[in-house]
């Protein structure tokens, strides 16, 4: 499992990095929400690998925590989900309107021979 | 319950965060046509603050009898320490957040001139930037603080499209791009500074620190390395600095000024953490950091020294200037991290409170001193924009915004010659001349520093010579440039002097008064940079008051 998640985060942040390098504000914009993704499962994962474990304890008593999964990074993944949803969604409408403004899709807003 | 006296002095803390937040949510009740009514909410709010950020220094001072420090915390949702968020007032925060404060109320009556016209929602969206930057400086959780970041970028990048136009966007798009990578990072290194210590506390990451085995110490560097590229994108060090002069050139002047703040806040996290935790009593990690921020903070200086000198537009360079102050502090910090002495410290510090506030009047001052000096602006409240705005035109009836055709508020006009002397006592300041603060506070860092050393070791070391001699030439090429636009603009102008208005002189008479106070009130000023120097270069300060934070409410109450 762990090599599995690992490869999935290697592959997503590398393509996200190639991505966000490339000229094109599409490119740019899908390079960033892969990143995003890697990022995310990265912080996941730094709660430690569990399978089938519930990450909030019953009500009551002293249960054994070594049978359930950390909840802070789940926590935290969920805020930077939604953090990064938001700002990405804002860039997209930047990047229209600077679309309509420059008639060029690209990042510098002027093609390179211009 | 608890007893007043104990329970209302903490409430207090979260004020500087929740005084903007209730301000910009209150305005978006009223449209965009009761603008004076947002700006009246703006003001009363921004004097609240103040007011708290008084009240926040007198509170930090106050215990300089017993021991030199105090550092308060404010318990969120009253849940003990490592487990909740907390959020903790010491002197360097109170410092920063009454900085942010200071330089909020100039900023927000220069808008008044005109800017809070040119799109919607400006006030709202500028509360919420000091929401955010405030936060981050109060906050002592890690993800806190990138909740806080990110509250911050958001109002900024509202802040910096603010006015549209083809220019702002183009560089829009680079600004928001290169702060959603930052912010990436940010939420990498948060993680795994998670998955090495398992808390994200700062005092308890500071605690966790020094114990920390051989194998998860270089992952925790990893993390810190990831968190240091991110706050050090925000605080413009030299490679990743490029983004800075051309995106604080293109956003509206009040927007530029603001945004001199924000700097600041990833000079702050820097300054906050590399104290924090690679400190003297770090074990094997001190000093961790201290010489890529020397090198990089020399680099940075170098390269708005060239800047200042070879940038073309009066706004840009202003961004190079507002690069060299963040160098001449992350060197400082460097320096001061890898051992160089409590002196340094607190030179930087005082030189930071008078160059931040220098730089956002440079801002306000840069539009109307290039304003109509090209023949066809006169129509357009940009001097750079060459095009007409035909993009907002377009739009604005879609987008239902309110153009503010007609004279602001107060149509009084000012005279052309008061923005030339304010133009020319800004040079004076920011080149760092005597008498006023950058002066003293280059003087106090340099002076500091080769006292400190030379005690210790009896001479003094190549990086403090090499500061010095960036720090000197850096002020002169500041002195050169702004000399050039003031002879081109003031002497031997062609241009018969632009229409200003009072409102927009005001605010930087303002902040050369504040800076006039500081230098006058130098002697009080850098007694309280030194004890927050001492305090910074003492971690087990700020760590053992944080973790021994008391909870304040009925503990058993919460199990039913």
């Amino acid at each position: 499992m762990e090599l599995i998640l690992a490869l999935a985060i290697g592959v997503m942040v590398g393509s996200g990095v190639w991505l966000i390098l490339r000229p094109r504000t599409f490119q740019v914009i899908i390079g960033l929400c892969l990143l995003a993704y890697g990022v995310n499962m990265f912080i996941f994962s730094m709660g430690r690998l569990y399978v089938g474990a519930a990450p909030i304890m019953p009500r009551g008593g002293f249960v054994d925590p070594t049978a359930y999964a950390d909840p802070l990074p789940q926590a935290l993944v969920l805020t930077a989900i939604v953090i990064s949803f938001a700002t990405t969604a804002l860039f997209l409408v930047v990047m229209i309107a600077a679309r309509g403004a420059t008639g060029t899709d690209h990042v510098d807003g002027k093609e390179r021979d211009q | 319950m608890t007893p007043e006296t104990t329970f209302v002095p903490g409430h207090i803390l979260v004020a500087p965060i929740l005084i903007p937040l209730v301000a910009g949510a209150l305005m978006l009740f009223y449209d965009d046509r009761h603008r004076q009514i947002k700006l009246g909410i703006g003001l009363a709010a921004l004097a609240a603050l103040f007011l708290v950020s008084i009240e926040l220094i007198v509170r930090v001072k106050g215990a300089a009898e017993d021991n030199g420090t105090l550092v308060g915390t404010y318990l969120m949702g009253d849940w003990p320490v490592p487990i909740g968020i907390v959020l903790v007032l010491d002197r360097l925060s109170a410092m920063m957040v009454m900085l942010s404060t200071l330089l909020a109320i100039p900023s927000l009556i220069y808008a008044a001139a005109g800017w809070q016209g040119k799109g919607q929602h400006y006030h709202s969206m500028f509360q919420f930037l000091l929401a955010g930057v405030n936060g981050a400086f109060l906050t002592g959780d890690l993800f806190n603080l990138f909740v806080f970041f990110e509250v911050m970028l958001a109002a900024s990048y509202g802040l910096m499209l603010h006015g549209s136009g083809v220019d702002r966007i183009k560089q829009g798009i680079h600004y928001i791009g290169i702060n959603l990578a930052a912010s990436l990072l940010f939420l990498l290194g948060a993680g795994l500074v998670y998955g090495t210590t398992g808390t994200l506390n700062m005092a308890d990451i500071s605690r966790v620190v020094p114990g920390l085995d051989g194998a998860q110490r270089q992952l925790f560097h990893a993390a810190a390395a990831f968190l240091g590229i991110a706050f050090l994108t925000k605080a413009a060090i030299w490679p990743l600095c490029f983004w800075l002069p051309p995106t604080y050139a293109a956003a509206s002047p009040p927007a530029a000024a603001s945004f001199a703040i924000m700097t600041k806040v990833g000079l702050y996290v820097i300054l906050r953490l590399s104290t924090l935790i690679f400190g003297e009593d770090a074990g094997a990690s001190a000093g961790f950091g201290g010489p890529a921020l020397i090198l990089g903070g020399i680099a940075t200086i170098a390269y708005g020294t060239f800047g200042v000198l070879g940038a073309q537009g009066v706004a840009t360079k202003g961004g190079h200037m507002a690069l060299i102050s963040s160098g001449t502090v992350l060197t400082a910090t460097g320096i001061a991290v890898i051992g160089g002495g409590q002196q340094i410290l607190t030179g930087a510090l005082y030189y930071l409170i008078g160059s931040t506030i220098a730089v956002g009047a440079y801002f306000l001052l840069a539009e109307t001193v290039a304003r109509d000096e090209k023949e066809h602006s006169d129509d357009d409240d940009d001097g750079r924009e060459p095009e007409p705005d035909y993009i907002a035109d377009r739009w604005a009836p879609m987008m239902g915004t309110v153009e503010d055709e007609a004279a602001p508020a107060i149509g009084r006009t000012g005279s052309w010659t008061a923005i030339g002397i304010s133009f020319a006592v800004l040079a004076v300041i920011i080149a760092g001349l005597p008498p006023f603060p950058g002066f003293i506070g280059k003087f106090a860092m340099l002076s500091g520093a080769i006292r400190d050393n030379a005690q210790v070791t009896g001479m003094i070391p190549a990086v403090i010579w090499a500061y010095a001699g960036v720090l000197i030439v850096s002020g002169f090429a500041v002195l050169i440039a702004m000399m050039r636009i003031g002879i081109r603009r003031f002497w031997a102008s062609e241009t018969p002097a632009p229409r200003i208005l009072a409102l927009e002189i005001v605010p930087v008479v303002l902040i050369l008064a504040m800076i006039a106070l500081q230098t006058v009130k130098s002697g009080a000023v850098l007694s309280y940079t030194e004890d927050t120097a001492s305090a910074l270069l003492t971690p087990s300060v700020y760590r053992d008051a944080v973790l021994s934070a008391p909870v304040v409410g009925p503990h058993e109450g919460m199990e039913q």
